[in-house]
């Protein structure tokens, strides 16, 4: 008895270091151009999920939602907060679909966002830290990258995948990123500098990770039904899925893929009735370059070990095989954790609305986004469609 | 954030594994666990959980050397860390000592005791199990 | 004659050395002068990770597996060091849980300068030779300061030992016939609360000091027990640096073939604590049935006690799970630089 729910407004403030912005510019910022691309007064809203993950470690500032919600002139509306580390963005996103898709509301802002240059890169990588098991993984100093670069260290190991076939995602999502006016960085890359770049936890350089970042994304859902009153190509959210596993690494079955992406994706398939080969456009989370190529087999583009190469043959740059990280990624468009979620959301919907500009996949009609949590105990997937 | 960056509670609640691998083990499948869980991953609710120390052997099946730290180990990089496959099963992370011996996925390690982090100059001392290659 | 004797022993020493010319080019000193005068070629440093908690911790592992009896049944444990991690908060305890001793157990925290560890084992000692307890755990481990440019830099070092004794003739490898010490109130090397480095008064350490204490509180021994320097097939001095030992074992009447097993500081340095009892261990892994030792340990401000030790016939079927001190003082070893050294010390000020 669900009803099918349609992205009809989204909005995204530029990535960055935007040392003249703290928490409440840009989630206005996003927030207002969802409004307006929806045709949406403020009044309108019916209720907000706020995705972030540490804005209290980062800015301690906790209660976001709530600060969302005012901060927008929404009045006295629900709001909640959702924090699934990195994956908060996605999980808010989800939420959002299943109180439209349930009847419970109609128009729901869905935001995420995050606040990460106040603090020092240390603490900003204590605070990313808490994603993983802080009892066994933090505890004993071990960082996300060192748990990306233990993924990494035993691909290769298992699949041969080399480190400038890592480097060659970064250098695809530096490209990708040229093209889009919201992205962090606007710097093509080259293997080599890829390859040459400090060591930050091998086999991983600081330009296999994805920056520290500030930024925030809105995406305004409607019900299907009623979608064209505010927006001429509304999107349809085609299937919403999630899945969870152990926080911490050495828990999981192998260390080489994601279990809980290739859960949900199997259930996101199932929901929209595609397979992996029916997706034109994907925004994968690539928070390290070993990331993208682990979401590329574990979505079932490419066969267990084969990521490597085709990244490396460029069948995933924009308007090859298949299209992965049009807007540059976390790697290229930068990461502010709580919002990339809901900014993957934004790229798909100018993918399928034709609005991507020069980074347009010509024929764009499925698009997949791919949200992870941690170093894989959440995974949120979301396949959209442009509503008939 | 020099010091107390954790109470020492948090320290003493989980001596008797930090010290010594000590574990459990689901008596219900016979699934060892370390660090020890309060409900077993396959059993759920039917788990019936029994506590089990490692013997602290194993070999290395991932491992990695960080170079940018969290600010609780800022004096401490570059370390190396892995994730070891214990020989009674479950893998485990942990810092891998430096002895000289090349490491490797495959290589084999023991147990040793020795200090995770000290909390500034006032705090408490975090005692740990960490690997040693053999 | 005592019951009590020991039933397994374990040392540990870090893996870091320094060598003497690394230090004295430092300081534009005549490495080999001090080589030859303190009788030493390079000493062993902490990891940055170690403390003397550490130490003892793998001292006391490795003495319970020598030993092969079960840690739950040790009674007590006393750790001696003038490096404790803590001022306040016993290192006896890190020891007992990780060693998964029980709850009921008694413990402190010893410091008598180097020989706090001789101290924990006369405790111990009485204590099981009362009955009271089963087996008592000593140990001496230290990770000793020397004050930079100071002579107490080229010998400071790191290790440890730990010795459980208990009184069953079955399981003792080795007999305490007999300890008793000499202890007098004498300034000679000290360290103030608060202070980073302890201090001493020079060549008043000397005489006045370790020779002093040394000498008595073996001739003390010696007089209590009838024995003469020729009835022990070896014997263990307090080891500050490589000199001291052989002096006074001269002036007592012992040989170098008698010290020699047991003289380690030439090679690993003045573990304090860790000194004469990682020196008894050594001899204990050469020792044969019947063999007899001597071992009189030193600490400043100032004592001695000695031991008239005897090998019983278990000490060969328990050799299977040793692992000898020569062997832990070769393995793995790594030189590393003064910088580095600085470094693991922690002397480097960041802020």
């Amino acid at each position: 008895m669900s009803r099918d729910v349609a992205i009809i407004g989204v909005g995204l403030a530029k990535f960055g270091e935007r040392w003249n912005a703290g928490l409440k510019e840009l989630m206005a910022e996003a927030g207002l151009q969802a409004l307006e691309d929806a045709n949406l007064k403020s009044d309108d809203v019916e209720m907000l999920y706020g995705g972030t993950m540490a804005s209290g470690r980062f800015m301690g500032q906790e209660h976001v939602a709530a600060l969302m919600s005012d901060q927008l002139g929404f009045k006295n509306i629900p709001a909640v907060r959702i924090e699934n580390a990195c994956a908060s963005g996605g999980s808010a996103l989800r939420q959002g679909y299943i109180s439209v898709a349930s009847d419970i509301h109609d128009i729901v802002v869905v935001g995420g966002v995050e606040k990460m240059t106040d603090v020092t890169s240390s603490e900003a990588t204590t605070a990313l830290g808490g994603a993983g098991d802080q009892e066994w993984e933090l505890f004993q100093g071990i960082t996300f990258p060192a748990l990306y670069a233990m993924m990494a260290k035993r691909h290769m190991y298992e699949y041969g995948t080399t480190e400038e076939q890592l480097a060659a995602v970064s250098v695809k999502n530096h490209e990708n990123a040229m093209k889009n006016k919201y992205a962090q960085f606007h710097k093509r890359l080259t293997i080599d500098e890829v390859m040459k770049s400090k060591m930050v936890s091998d086999p991983l350089k600081l330009l296999d990770c994805s920056p520290i970042s500030d930024g925030a994304a809105a995406v305004v859902l409607a019900p299907l039904e009623i979608a064209r009153k505010y927006n001429d190509t509304p999107i349809k959210i085609v299937a919403s899925a999630q899945a969870s596993d152990t926080l911490r690494l050495a828990e999981r079955d192998n260390l080489t893929s994601i279990k809980a992406t290739s859960i949900a994706a199997e259930k996101a398939y199932k929901q929209a009735g595609v397979t992996p080969k029916d997706i034109n456009v994907a925004e994968v989370h690539d928070c390290f370059t070993i990331a993208e190529i682990m979401a590329m087999e574990d979505l079932g583009f490419y066969k267990k070990g084969e990521a490597g190469k085709a990244v490396m043959n460029g069948e995933t740059a924009i308007n090859s095989k298949i299209s992965i990280n049009t807007s540059g990624g976390l790697k290229g468009c930068g990461h502010p954790v709580g919002a990339t979620g809901v900014k993957q959301a934004v790229e798909a919907v100018w993918q399928l609305r034709g609005d991507a500009g020069e980074r347009q996949v010509n024929g764009a009609e499925v698009a997949l986004t791919h949200n992870v949590g941690g170093s894989g105990a959440t995974a949120v997937v979301h396949i959209y469609k442009r509503a008939n | 954030m020099i010091t107390m960056e954790k109470p020492s509670a948090s320290l003493w609640r989980k001596i008797k594994p930090r010290y010594n691998l000590s574990g459990n083990i689901c008596k219900n499948c016979s699934t060892a666990y370390f660090p020890p869980r309060i409900v077993c991953r396959k059993c759920g609710r039917n788990s019936k959980m029994e506590s089990m120390t490692f013997s602290g052997n194993g070999e290395i099946i991932s491992f990695t050397e960080i170079r940018v730290p969290p600010d609780t180990f800022r004096d401490e990089a570059p370390y190396t860390v892995g994730v070891v496959k214990l020989d009674e099963g479950p893998l485990v992370e942990g810092h891998i000592l430096e002895n000289g011996i090349k490491i490797d996925i495959g290589t084999k390690v023991k147990a040793a005791f020795r200090k995770m982090y000290v909390d500034g100059e006032e705090g408490p001392i975090y005692y740990h199990y960490k690997f040693e290659p053999v | 004659m005592l019951m009590a004797g020991i039933v397994g022993y374990g040392a540990y020493i870090p893996i870091y050395r320094i060598k003497v010319e690394e230090i004295a080019k430092i300081w534009s000193e005549d490495a080999e002068a001090i080589k030859h005068g303190l009788g030493i070629i390079e000493k062993s440093v902490p990891g940055r990770d170690e403390d003397a908690a550490t130490i003892a911790v793998e001292a006391a592992r490795r003495a319970i597996k020598h030993s092969g009896i079960n840690s739950g049944a040790i009674g007590a444990i006393y750790v001696g060091s003038e490096s404790h991690p803590y001022a306040v908060k016993p290192t006896a305890t890190v020891v007992k849980e990780a060693i998964q001793a029980n709850d009921r157990m008694m413990a402190a925290d010893l410091e008598f300068a180097c020989k706090a560890g001789t101290a924990g084992i006369q405790m111990a000692m009485g204590l099981v030779d009362s009955g009271i307890i089963k087996y008592g755990m000593a140990a001496g481990s230290d990770t000793s300061q020397g004050r930079p440019g100071d002579a107490l830099e080229y010998t400071a070092s790191a290790g440890g030992a730990a010795f459980i004794i208990g009184k069953e003739k079955a399981e003792t490898i080795a007999d305490i016939i007999k300890t008793v010490s000499f202890t007098t109130d004498t300034p000679d090397f000290w360290r103030r609360e608060g202070a980073s480095f302890p201090t001493h008064s020079g060549r008043f350490t000397g005489e006045p000091g370790y020779f002093r204490h040394v000498t008595s509180a073996t001739k003390m021994l010696l007089e209590d027990t009838g024995f003469k320097p020729s009835d022990f097939s070896y014997a263990v001095f307090h080891q500050p640096n490589g000199k001291f030992p052989r002096n006074v074992a001269k002036m007592l009447g012992f040989t170098e073939e008698q010290i020699a097993p047991g003289l380690m500081t030439p090679i690993i340095g003045n573990t304090y604590s860790g000194s004469s009892i990682i020196g008894l261990a050594a001899t204990l892994d050469v020792a044969k049935p019947g063999d007899r030792i001597l071992l009189t340990s030193f600490g400043s401000g100032a004592g001695s006690d000695s031991f008239a030790i005897e090998v019983t016939e278990n000490i060969d079927a328990k050799r299977a799970k040793l692992v000898k001190v020569r062997d832990i003082a070769d393995a793995h070893k790594k030189y590393i630089d003064y910088s580095t050294y600085l470094k693991n010390r922690n002397t480097i000020k960041k802020r």
